[in-house]
């Protein structure tokens, strides 16, 4: 009986919400952020103007921990396990203008794996605000 | 005026090899009427072209307004240092096409970003603006009525973009308040017999990015009227602007000028190129 009730109430609620993806559904799921993340690797060691931050990261740590990240804020079945913000950029001075050359890859990327222009701006919302913790520290 | 616009330009592009462009494509809006930034006869709180913090930019640029009996050519270049300062240089030549004759000023400007961030703080991207307005030949302005021959503008502007706000696109939403003397934004020249105060005038902008390269908007500025001899309206447009790389930008539009110096419904065309280094 309270199995049936259950069923019941999940196919309502199924049937009465319009079943509209989640961001990180839209930006692919595990093997979309996987790609745009690779992607943004990729991207920052062919950039002159950024790559130098990174002389002395852990790639595969920092490869890990930015797509765990990139899969919790866009409401995807992971947690991240790295520092907040402020405190893994403190030290490095991230110009307005590192900002904007990572923002500009990552709009590239996404633009490269086809992904909405509502699902990136979805994105960029959630990421732009970061600035203040992450500039000039 | 010819070749300081040239030496400018050429001085720019020839010596500056530190234009690194890092800006995000549109974000550097276009150059207005006036040469400041902005839409097409607002000035924004952006800072032309696409030089981030620590970067340098130029732009330079053509634009031509068509209204039933006026035409307004103006040309200008622009030097951008940080994404915090903005100069910029203007010539703007008014054809009255049906009455005879021509009016002409030039504009110097400079802006300073305050506060804010356009993509990236909840506060709005905050800049003063100020632009000193010179007429070339007073003799008309005077005989109807203007004060003086030069002039200077002084504004505050707001800008901020939203992300995905209609229909999955970023929104970008400016307000600009100016005091001002001029009349017809000084080509009518500054001030009046009567009057030589400054008047606080509400200029806007929205503007929806419907992808990075394309965006739709519409415009109002708020005029003064303080010429007995005609009426001075308040202007509005809509635009379309295509930023096809961050080095060309072109602009077309509809504008709606009200009533000038008596003759009323100018409405037409607008049209801008605007090229960035
Ligand atoms: C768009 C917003 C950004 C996000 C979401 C982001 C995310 C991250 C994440 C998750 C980490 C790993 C944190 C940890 O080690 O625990 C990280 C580290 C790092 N980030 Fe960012 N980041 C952003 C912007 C930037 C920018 C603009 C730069 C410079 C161009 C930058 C440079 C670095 C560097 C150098 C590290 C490695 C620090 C280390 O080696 O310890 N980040 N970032």
């Amino acid at each position: 009986m309270r199995w049936l009730t259950v069923l019941v109430l999940t196919l309502i609620t199924a049937c009465s919400q319009t079943p509209t993806p989640s961001l990180y559904q839209q930006l692919g799921g595990d093997a979309g952020i996987s790609a745009i993340t690779d992607g943004l690797l990729y991207e920052i060691e062919h950039d002159n103007r950024i790559v130098h931050h990174f002389a002395d990261t852990d790639i595969e740590r920092f490869r890990r921990l930015l797509a765990e990240q990139l899969c919790e804020i866009s409401g995807g079945p992971c947690t991240y396990t790295g520092g907040s913000m402020a405190e893994s950029h403190t030290g490095f001075n991230i110009t307005l203008a590192d900002y904007d050359a990572l923002v500009g890859h990552l709009i590239k990327v996404m633009q490269q794996q086809h992904i909405s222009i509502s699902a990136q701006n979805q994105l960029l919302a959630l990421l732009a605000p970061m600035y203040k913790d992450i500039s000039y520290r | 005026m010819k070749i300081t616009l040239f030496t400018l330009t050429a001085g720019l592009v020839f010596s500056c090899s530190c234009a690194a462009n890092s800006k995000i494509i549109a974000t550097g809006g276009t150059s207005s009427i006036e040469g400041s930034a902005g839409g097409g006869i607002v000035p924004w709180a952006v800072i032309n072209g696409y030089a981030s913090s620590g970067e340098m930019a130029a732009t330079a640029f053509i634009s031509r307004v068509g209204v039933d009996d006026f035409t307004l050519n103006s040309v200008g270049a622009s030097l951008a240092y940080d994404n915090n300062w903005e100069w910029s240089v203007a010539r703007q030549r008014f054809a009255l096409d049906s009455i005879g004759g021509e009016l002409s000023q030039n504009i110097i400007a400079v802006k300073y970003r305050l506060a804010g961030q356009l993509l990236y703080t909840a506060l709005p991207q905050i800049s003063l603006g100020v632009q000193y307005k010179k007429l070339h030949d007073f003799t008309l302005p005077q005989a109807v009525g203007a004060r003086d021959d030069s002039g200077l503008d002084v504004y505050l502007a707001a800008s901020k973009v939203l992300f995905n706000q209609v229909a999955g696109r970023n929104l970008l939403l400016n307000a600009t308040l100016r005091a001002t003397k001029a009349n017809q934004t000084g080509l009518l020249g500054f001030g009046s017999a009567d009057n030589n105060n400054y008047r606080l005038m509400f200029e806007g902008s929205a503007a929806l990015l419907l992808n990075y390269n394309v965006a739709i908007g519409v415009e109002f500025k708020q005029k003064p009227d303080q010429l007995a001899f005609a009426d001075e309206q308040h202007w509005r447009d809509v635009f379309v602007a295509w930023f096809v790389n961050k080095h060309l930008s072109v602009t077309a539009g509809y504008v709606d000028l009200g009533s000038i110096a008596g003759l009323n419904n100018q409405q037409g065309y607008y049209l801008s190129v605007e090229g960035a280094w």
